[in-house]
């Protein structure tokens, strides 16, 4: 692997996962853990040869001196950050993950949801099932790393039929004094016809250390069951975030993802990939970004249609200031058998600076042919019309921007389902809009 | 209230302004009429601040104030308000939000209180009654879907809710049916007071019949040819505009 001899944190993660290795106490979950990091060592990280990543050059993310095993120290974030993640007047049971472990909670939880470290579910049978599942190891790259060396995270399932009566909001802050590499897990598993809303927000401290994180998030969603997934992220600078989310659904399953992607962090990237796995399935995708400065914000999205009468609909918008890149690449894959599927894709961005960059790259791969299937990806300015018309009721510059601004995410803003979050997530908008910054 | 002195503009190369001269009074009503391409519009546009034209020469001057100086937002909140001939439409901004960002900007301009939301929606129902405006349109979108009368008619109501001193309505007459013509006619008769000033500009006396002007104006190639009082309206529906077009030839510039 010559071309990873660049990057430090490689050897360090080798050694590390010999050391880790040594000291594995279940055998299954090694062996996950084993088949990981040999597709890991295989694929390396991600290069711009990799078509996924040719706008996006990791390696120069990766440059610092990280520790991987910085992380095992015990951290408490401040109830400063820890604030900075309430969103206003929302009612939601809350939970604290800092550096990617869970927090002493009091949380009355319903009997209904189970909520447990990562570590303790996945020497589960009945877990483990649905863990690491085939997307996760092969892809290689930052998935396989995760799926080798992950440490922390969460398990949250929800029993057949229930409902949750108001939204889990999971806080992830990060912090740390040193440049850390960062490897949380997820698992979300929603049984047979029930219904579960989360929010997860991501907040961190303004540092000068750099903290890598290489989040994996799994989601289960069965027959009939309903999952609201909204994600938001608010890190700060020195943030380099990547965040893969492998969504598997069942018959007759909604799945809704809603992912907000704020300035500050260095570099974000989403990789949201939603396999569909039986008939009738409904899946939404929607997506605002928001870049200043020298951001990187890349989205990508795959949506797999396997079987027959499955919808599916994705707006993914982006608002890109300064020297701030954008990357969007949807790819919507339709298999012969998948007839009578729909599935809309749409792209449109704001270029609010002359020095501010987006690729964006729809791509539908269809192989059925009784299918309605559309795409469209624009890149525009403000309209100069509409700003002398508001302008000329009084309405000053920055605030004719904000409304504008606010205006152009509004298709996808609306689709929130949580009042409280669409009002703040609009505050947040119209915070960061040039000239409104505090 | 308004003194507009030897003014002249420009779009682009093409100077479409070249001398006007025009006193406003507060209580007064000023019709400018006059052909296509005369530069009725452009006049409105250069008063509120479009920023394609470009002002070559001369002065207007509101209540003692240099309104050449001032940027869109800060003429509206001085008190200049113009109807747009077309108005934007702007999916995703709220009709009623927008308005309320607006009258708040203008107060706060003006040092008075911000309304609070109580104040603001007493406020918005009385202007809507006032001038006709239908309850459903105030919280779509602006202007979104709006038929051309009803954004028209949104013109009048955002003027009601933002008592401008001085108002430019450019052609709002067009495109109007005989009912909508009416009822923005009767909104502007009703906000008519001693304090403000109108300024219409139509291509029709037909509106004029409706909002009786003070003065009338002909504007032809950018220059104000022949002032008068209401009856000149009708002189020129009866006659046309050729021959003052001849008359004014004649004349050496």
């Amino acid at each position: 692997m010559t071309k990873q001899i660049t990057i430090p944190l490689y050897t360090e993660l080798l050694e590390g996962f010999s050391h880790s290795d040594e000291n594995a106490t279940d055998d299954t979950l090694q062996k996950i853990r084993r088949a990981g990091f040999e597709n890991f060592k295989k694929s390396g990280f991600p290069t711009r040869r990799d078509e996924d990543w040719k706008y996006t050059t990791i390696s120069s993310f990766l440059q610092e001196q990280y520790h991987i095993n910085g992380i095992a120290k015990e951290l408490t974030a401040s109830a400063e950050l820890i604030s900075e993640a309430i969103v206003p007047s929302l009612d939601a049971y809350q939970l604290v993950l800092v550096n990617g472990k869970l927090q002493p909670h009091n949380n009355n939880f319903p009997g209904f949801i189970k909520i447990i470290p990562i570590s303790e579910a996945v020497i589960q049978d009945d877990v483990r099932q649905h863990f690491a599942g085939n997307s996760t190891v092969a892809s290689g790259h930052f998935a396989a790393l995760n799926t080798a060396l992950f440490s922390n995270g969460l398990f949250i399932e929800i029993s057949a039929n229930a409902a949750i009566d108001k939204p889990l909001h999971i806080v992830h802050a990060f912090t740390s004094a040193t440049n850390v590499f960062i490897q949380p897990r997820h698992l979300f598993v929603v049984h047979q016809g029930a219904e579960l809303n989360v929010i997860e927000t991501i907040v961190s401290e303004n540092s000068l250390a750099k903290i890598f994180v290489n989040s994996l998030t799994e989601v289960i969603v069965e027959e009939n069951a309903s999952f609201n997934h909204y994600v938001l992220q608010t890190a700060k600078t020195g943030v380099r975030l990547v965040n893969q989310t492998d969504v598997k659904q069942k018959r007759h399953s909604v799945y809704s993802n809603y992912t907000f992607c704020m300035p500050k962090a260095d570099l974000i990237r989403n990789n949201l990939n939603v396999a569909l796995n039986a008939e009738q399935t409904e899946t939404h995708l929607y997506g605002l970004y928001l870049g200043e400065d020298q951001q990187l914000i890349d989205n990508h999205s795959l949506i797999h249609h396997k079987f027959p009468h499955c919808n599916s609909n994705e707006i993914y918008k982006g608002v890109l200031l300064d020297k701030a890149t954008g990357v969007f690449n949807g790819k919507v894959f339709v298999n012969p058998e998948a007839q009578k599927t729909n599935a809309f894709q749409q792209n449109n961005n704001l270029l609010l600076s002359n020095n501010a960059t987006i690729n964006t790259k729809p791509q539908l791969e269809i192989f059925a042919d009784d299918v309605k299937c559309s795409h469209g990806a624009t890149v525009g300015q403000l309209s100069k019309e509409a700003m002398f018309y508001l302008q000329s009721r009084g309405i000053g510059e920055e605030a004719a921007r904000a409304l504008l601004v606010n205006a152009f995410a509004f298709d996808v803003t609306e689709k929130i389902k949580i009042p409280e979050l669409e009002q703040y997530i609009n505050h947040l908008i119209a915070l960061h809009i040039p000239g409104n910054k505090n | 209230m308004l003194t507009i002195k030897n003014l002249n503009a420009r779009v682009e190369d093409k100077q479409i302004l070249k001398g006007i001269n025009l006193k406003v009074n507060a209580g007064e009503v000023h019709a400018i009429m006059g052909p296509n391409g005369s530069g009725k519009s452009s006049l409105a546009s250069v008063l509120a601040g479009r920023d394609n034209y470009e002002v070559l020469e001369g002065e207007v001057d509101l209540d003692g104030k240099d309104l050449l100086e001032m940027s869109p937002e800060d003429r509206a909140r001085e008190g200049v308000f113009m109807a747009f001939q077309y108005p934007i439409e702007i999916p995703g901004v709220s009709n009623i939000n927008f308005l309320r960002t607006a009258l708040n900007e203008i107060r706060a301009y003006r040092k008075l209180p911000q309304l609070d939301a109580k104040q603001f929606l007493k406020l918005s129902k009385e202007r809507q009654k006032l001038v006709e405006f239908d309850a459903k349109l105030v919280n779509r979108s602006l202007n979104e879907g709006f038929s051309g009368g009803e954004k028209k008619r949104n013109e009048i109501f955002q003027l009601a809710m933002l008592e401008p001193k001085l108002c430019v309505l450019d052609e709002t007459d067009s495109g109007l049916d005989i009912d909508a013509l009416r009822i923005v006619s009767n909104g502007v008769n009703k906000l008519r007071s001693k304090d403000n000033a109108f300024i219409l500009i139509t291509h029709y006396q037909r509106l004029l019949e409706y909002i009786v002007p003070d003065f009338v104006h002909v504007l032809y190639d950018g220059r104000i040819i022949k002032s008068g009082t209401k009856e000149l309206a009708l002189e020129l529906e009866e006659k046309g505009y050729d021959w003052l077009k001849e008359s004014f030839r004649e004349q050496p510039v």
